[in-house]
């Protein structure tokens, strides 16, 4: 490493190693991208093609074979042959089965950067608006699953009990599917007068609070034996060995799960505001989707999904990055 | 050929007790057994252990995996308890001892804290004992300077060469002023130059201290060159088989080691060694 560095540095710099290596790590990402995106419309074309051929003849064109019934029956590729001609079609319609990546990318841009300049953000037709409504609930029920998640963590290093009578019901709750739960919890509470954000955290939560369990108790387990002897020789209380120990060893561990725990707090977040008849929210808007058979909606929604979790998870990523560098523990 | 052994013991710790008459008794075995219970059945870790070690000796413990001089260490630092036996340290049992601070023990590993710098992680046990503020920067600079580090207290651990680390641990087992200081093969992990470094330099610090050492180690130059009492014992059951006085003066260049009066020892131990059934198998 050290070598390597010192060559780079004769050669041109410290900024030029840099820039090398950051196109190293680019070229991978770009071309990875650039495949998907390839094999999207590649794969656009078979998927959408029967209702492309279908709009060409109504329009007057002539399809082989003519009749609609025969084309319902034939294979989607051997259509895509016999008519080359409608391919372009398959990536312009306005409900394609499978809607092409410059479509969706069109509706992102619509659903929020055009509101945007348009003075429109938080119009209810803005995707900037259903993600405010989805993220607010993520990051609480995150905070509160985060919070319940080291909770338990901390009573199951420290108590045999918990550690028996918690981590099997702890993992139980995780196979229930969410689908089924996150009814149930909305209209449980609902009944009880509580609605909006909380139902919809809480399922998030439901969902975050158990990575971070389970890597807490690593991390908080992580000290080896000689550790804690040493600990011990200085009479050091069950706190202090937490607090100067057990809980600083933990941090990486601690941010490997916070951002598991993200990612779930967000489709636990989107599965709450599916039950709720789709008023607003990410999850809200792919039901409405669905319902409307508006499929560029669908994605359009979905990514907007992923890139909050691109998001969540990159800023847990970079307060990691400082904290563990100022910790020394940078790897 | 047990009784032969028991014997040999008796004479060697009283002729030490007679040759540091004037110094106080610092760690006391007596008969002292301990077994573990393991899955395959009961493993005796120490058989029949009798020690005496003086205020300002030097004790090395020498001998093969599992003969117990680990387990002997831990127990003197009471992270282990005797079956059977008794043993004082101070005059205390090991748990009072400890919580009096009567002892620093040092790891084979430095287990320095990576979230902490070099004077923090000296002042880790000083925290947990509450010493002030002043006092622990006090205490720092104190011990950095007996271990050579005197400005490496705002580095970090992984700044330090791993010869250097050990100092530092050594340094955190000296903070708090203990009479004794317990090694358990604090240089085993380290390469043959910089463990000949350290053995001069620990040397040193014992002279200037007057600290009393356990030292565990698996080398017999190390075990002859450092010490003033050479505990040689063996494995199956956990036992001493010989208990050497050494003839060498307390000033020990180490150049020490290529003398006849150093390689007679040397042998001793190895003999030693060979009655334990150390070199079977």
């Amino acid at each position: 490493m050290a070598d390597v560095a010192l060559a780079n540095h004769a050669r041109g710099g410290a900024v030029g190693a840099g820039l090398r290596r950051m196109s190293a790590a680019l070229v991978p990402v770009v071309v990875v991208v650039a495949a998907i995106i390839a094999l999207w419309y590649v794969a656009c074309v078979p998927m959408n093609i029967k209702e492309a051929l279908t709009q060409a003849e109504r329009a007057g064109a002539v399809i082989d074979p003519p009749s609609a019934i025969e084309r319902r029956d034939a294979s989607a590729i051997g259509l895509v042959f016999r008519n080359s001609d409608h391919i372009g079609a398959t990536f312009g319609q306005e409900r394609p089965r499978l809607p092409a990546p410059h479509q969706v990318g069109q509706e992102l841009w619509n659903s929020t950067g055009d509101m945007v300049l348009r003075g429109r953000a938080f119009s209810k037709r803005s995707l900037i608006y259903h993600a405010w409504v989805t993220l607010s609930a993520t990051v609480l029920g995150f905070a509160i699953g985060t919070v319940a998640g080291v909770a338990l963590a901390v009573g199951i290093v420290h108590s045999r009990v918990m550690n028996m009578a918690v981590m099997p019901w702890a993992i139980a709750s995780q196979t229930i599917p969410i689908l089924a739960i996150a009814p149930m919890i909305i209209v449980v509470l609902n009944s009880i007068g509580i609605t909006g954000l909380i139902p919809k955290a809480l399922i998030s939560a439901y969902l975050s609070f158990f990575p971070v369990t389970v890597g807490m108790v690593k991390g908080l387990r992580s000290p080896d034996a000689m550790q804690l002897d040493l600990l011990r020789t200085y009479s050091a209380s069950q706190s202090e060995t937490f607090w100067k120990l057990r809980l600083p060893s933990s941090m990486p561990y601690f941010f490997t799960s916070m951002k598991i725990g993200m990612a779930a707090a967000l489709v636990g977040a989107i599965v709450g505001e599916m039950p709720t008849g789709a008023v607003a929210g990410l999850g809200a808007r792919l039901l409405a989707g669905s319902y409307y058979g508006q499929t560029i909606q669908i994605w359009a929604a979905l990514f907007a999904a992923a890139i909050l979790a691109a998001v969540l998870v990159g800023i847990i990523g970079a307060i990691q990055g400082v904290t563990l560098k100022r910790m020394g523990m940078a790897r | 050929m047990g009784t032969m052994e028991t014997g040999m013991q008796t004479d060697s710790l009283e002729a030490g007790t007679e040759a540091a008459a004037a110094s106080p008794v610092v760690i006391e075995a007596r008969k002292l057994d301990l077994t573990f219970q393991t899955n395959d059945g009961p493993v005796q870790a120490l058989r029949d252990v009798n020690l005496t070690i003086n205020k300002g000796d030097f004790v090395s413990f020498i001998g093969p995996s599992g003969c117990g001089k680990t387990t002997f260490l831990r127990v003197v630092a009471a992270l282990e308890h005797p079956t059977g036996g008794a043993i004082t340290v101070n005059g205390m049992t090991p748990d009072e001892a400890r919580r009096e601070r009567a002892y620093g023990y040092v790891f084979q590993a430095a287990g320095l804290y990576p979230w902490r710098t070099i004077a923090r992680n000296i002042k880790l046990p000083l925290e947990i004992m509450g010493f002030s503020k002043a006092e622990q920067d006090e205490h720092v600079d104190r011990v950095l300077k007996l271990v050579d580090l005197e400005g490496f207290g705002g580095k970090f651990p992984w700044q330090l060469s791993g010869g250097m680390q050990q100092r530092a641990s050594i340094a955190r087992a000296l903070a708090f002023d203990a009479d004794i200081l317990l090694m358990d093969e604090p240089f085993g992990a380290l390469d043959e130059i910089v463990r000949d470094h350290l053995n001069e330099q620990l040397l040193e610090l014992w002279d200037r201290t007057g600290k009393t050492i356990g030292f565990v180690t698996h080398s017999i130059p190390e075990a002859v060159y450092l010490s003033t009492r050479i505990v040689v014992m063996s494995p199956r059951p956990g036992r001493i088989t010989d208990v050497i006085e050494s003839t060498l003066p307390r000033e020990r260049p180490l150049d020490i080691r290529d003398t006849p009066e150093f390689l007679a020892i040397a042998h001793r131990v190895r003999e030693g060694l060979r009655a334990g059934h150390a070199y079977d198998d």
